[in-house]
């Protein structure tokens, strides 16, 4: 292409330069303009074309030459040929052929031919010019013949199922648990069939599988149905609840960590004891001279109606007055799960005691006077 | 009730399948060669060109569709009991009927259309025997059709003879824009078959029009609704049951297989009968 654009160029500027001698040689001198015409002009008018194709022989004839290549190039560098893996490869290239160009997509790179030249590429005929898939003419011949296996699958769970209703046997239908499973995502699916597939595609094909799922007989082709399904890994994770450990005294007690805001609080909960809390040494009293944050702390024991039964030592940092004491009740509520039976931990949840509050100050933004308060606005 | 027959409606379908076959332009796909060799090959048996040369498409020797007008005897496939049977006389009802499709029904009853199957008999004969001729010669075959109800028996039966099918939406350029959006160099089908010739919105299948402009012959199953016009060969019957779609689909198919195996069996005739000559 290259040499043929020289070539008219050449051809342009000569045509160009012998009028420039006629015109000169002329009693009228005129000022010659140059008319350089491009090769777009002389190119044919080719509609785009597709994607290249390769057939199979070329792409046989490339796997030959790059296992050949890959057996000299272990005998340049002295390794065995036999035990030469693609890093080897890649380590041998770029000490061959350094580059210091900054994409590693344009440096020389020696890989096997499929991966190199895509699956979908390869000439999907053979030599006399019939298709090898009957739905080729489809355009899209993966897509279509999955959704005409998948609609067979489900004639074959009808026809079972008729079956057994003709034999008057029981039509089975065990819960398939389906909590932890999804459905294949449209670009797991792109993968597989090697074509794009559109959205309604993907959604059609979703719907027949769930179509096929929801037939009572459908266990048959359980395994052609797994081959669409993920595992989703399992996100409730069990809360587990501590047992009670005994002190020296024989006494049961308990931890809890707690937080609130910026308040970080642990609280150590006996068993036997008179109600009396402490925190960080002093007393709640003193700690906590406002009543509301002591109503917070034994808001856990009022709910369970534990109120003199128990001793709490507390130790707390960070936050202010009622953070401390939010983080306190949370600590408490906590550790006294462990004292409490199952049914009781959920009403506690229920109630709230057991969640971490995760309100916390918002940031001042840029134009404004706090995080939501704006400047006063001014008429003129 | 009988009907009133108007002529013009016969001679437009007959006109259409003529000016089908006798056309030929310049430079068009491979389907076009097959129309044009119609009624000029030699006898059948004789050998023109040895049977493994490079022009699989359309070798000269084999059959001539003037000289044996049923030389793989399609006839024998079917009889007008099973036409009957398979409930392939039944039209739709009178207001759904179009204008040329006059010609082929034998009457009204109770306001539903009822085919003529001696019509529908000719029709179907000439219809496989041409299917044979295709098949005979190593034809691609699309079978074509937008009945939901019969996808999976559709490409069911193109991939039992050996054939392809395409019951899905059709993609407007897909025979006229073949070379870009099927690949350079693709080969377009040498015959299309439609099961049923109305897309899902009840208008003509673009698939008819397309290849009448690609010079491609179709054999086509008309309902009493249907357009006959731009179809080679149409096939007047009911195309919404179940029983008469699955008796085309079995007729087909036996028709393509055994147009197949005799293929297969004049080459191996013909092998053997060069290796004798050589000997």
């Amino acid at each position: 292409m290259g040499g043929r654009s020289a070539a008219v160029m050449a051809a342009a500027v000569g045509r160009v330069l012998r009028l420039c001698r006629r015109w000169g040689a002329g009693p009228r001198a005129q000022t010659l303009r140059l008319i350089c015409t491009t090769t777009a002009v002389h190119r044919k008018n080719a509609g785009a074309s597709g994607p290249e194709k390769y057939t199979e022989a070329f792409i046989k004839k490339q796997i030959e030459e790059f296992n050949l290549g890959k057996r000299h190039l272990a005998n340049m560098m002295g390794e065995d040929p036999e035990t030469f893996t693609q890093e080897d490869i890649d380590r041998a290239i770029a000490y061959l052929f350094p580059s210091g160009l900054f994409d590693e997509q344009a440096r020389p790179m020696m890989k096997h031919p499929n991966e190199v030249f895509p699956e979908q590429r390869k000439i999907q005929w053979g030599e006399d010019g019939r298709p090898f898939h009957f739905l080729f003419y489809t355009g899209k011949q993966s897509y279509y013949s999955l959704m005409h296996e998948t609609y067979e699958k489900w004639l074959n769970v009808q026809k079972h199922q008729d079956q057994l209703i003709a034999q008057d046997l029981p039509v089975q239908k065990e819960k398939r648990n389906l909590a932890g499973s999804r459905w294949l995502t449209k670009i797991e699916l792109e993968e597989i069939l090697l074509e794009k597939v559109s959205d309604d595609d993907y959604s059609r094909f979703i719907k027949l599988l769930q179509k096929l799922v929801a037939l009572p007989c459908a266990d048959i082709e359980d395994k052609y149905i797994q081959k669409f399904s993920r595992e989703v890994p399992v996100q409730l994770q069990k809360v587990v609840i501590e047992p009670l450990q005994y002190d020296e005294r024989g006494v049961a007690f308990s931890t809890g960590e707690g937080k609130r805001k910026t308040a970080r609080a642990t609280a150590v909960v006996y068993d036997n004891g008179t109600g009396k809390i402490t925190v960080n040494g002093i007393d709640i009293l003193h700690y906590f001279p406002v009543l509301q944050d002591r109503e917070q702390l034994l808001f856990p024991f009022q709910f369970l109606g534990r109120i003199g039964k128990h001793d709490t030592v507390c130790t707390v940092s960070g936050g202010g007055r009622s953070a401390q004491a939010g983080a306190i009740r949370l600590a408490t509520a906590k550790a006294l799960r462990s004292f409490v039976t199952e049914k009781e931990v959920e009403f506690m949840r229920q109630a709230g005691l057991l969640t971490v509050d995760p309100r916390v100050k918002e940031r001042k933004k840029p134009g404004q006077e706090g995080p939501r308060r704006k400047f006063t606005w001014k008429k003129r | 009730n009988l009907l009133t027959f108007t002529r013009t409606g016969s001679s437009c379908t007959v006109g259409a399948r003529t000016a089908s076959a006798g056309s030929a332009a310049p430079g068009a796909a491979p389907g076009a060669a097959l129309t044009r060799t119609r009624g000029t090959g030699s006898a059948p048996g004789s050998a023109g060109e040895p049977p493994g040369s490079d022009r699989t498409w359309m070798t000269s020797c084999s059959p001539s569709l003037s000289a044996t007008p049923d030389f793989f005897n399609v006839k024998e496939l079917f009889t007008l009991k099973d036409l009957f049977d398979a409930r392939v006389h039944l039209g739709h009802k009178k207001g759904c009927r179009h204008r040329f499709m006059e010609p082929y029904i034998f009457g009204c009853r109770l306001d539903q259309d009822i085919i003529d199957l001696d019509q529908t008999m000719q029709h179907l004969q000439l219809a496989l025997n041409f299917t044979a001729h295709v098949a005979y010669r190593g034809g691609i075959i699309l079978f074509v059709s937008r009945k939901r109800q019969f996808c999976h028996l559709v490409e069911s039966t193109a991939r039992a003879c050996g054939e392809y099918a395409h019951t899905r939406y059709w993609q407007g350029g897909l025979l006229t824009n073949a070379h870009i959006q099927l690949g350079p160099g693709v080969r377009l089908p040498d015959l299309l078959i439609f099961l049923s010739t109305l897309n899902n919105v009840f208008e003509p299948h673009v698939a008819i029009r397309d290849a009448a402009k690609m010079n491609i012959p179709t054999v086509g199953v008309v309902d009493t609704n249907c357009n006959p016009c731009l179809i080679s060969y149409p096939i007047p019957g009911n195309d919404d049951s179940p029983a008469a779609v699955e008796l085309y689909c079995k007729l087909f198919r036996m028709t393509i297989i055994r147009a197949k195996d005799k293929r297969r069996h004049s080459e191996a005739v013909e092998e053997l009968r060069r290796k004798a000559e050589g000997n």
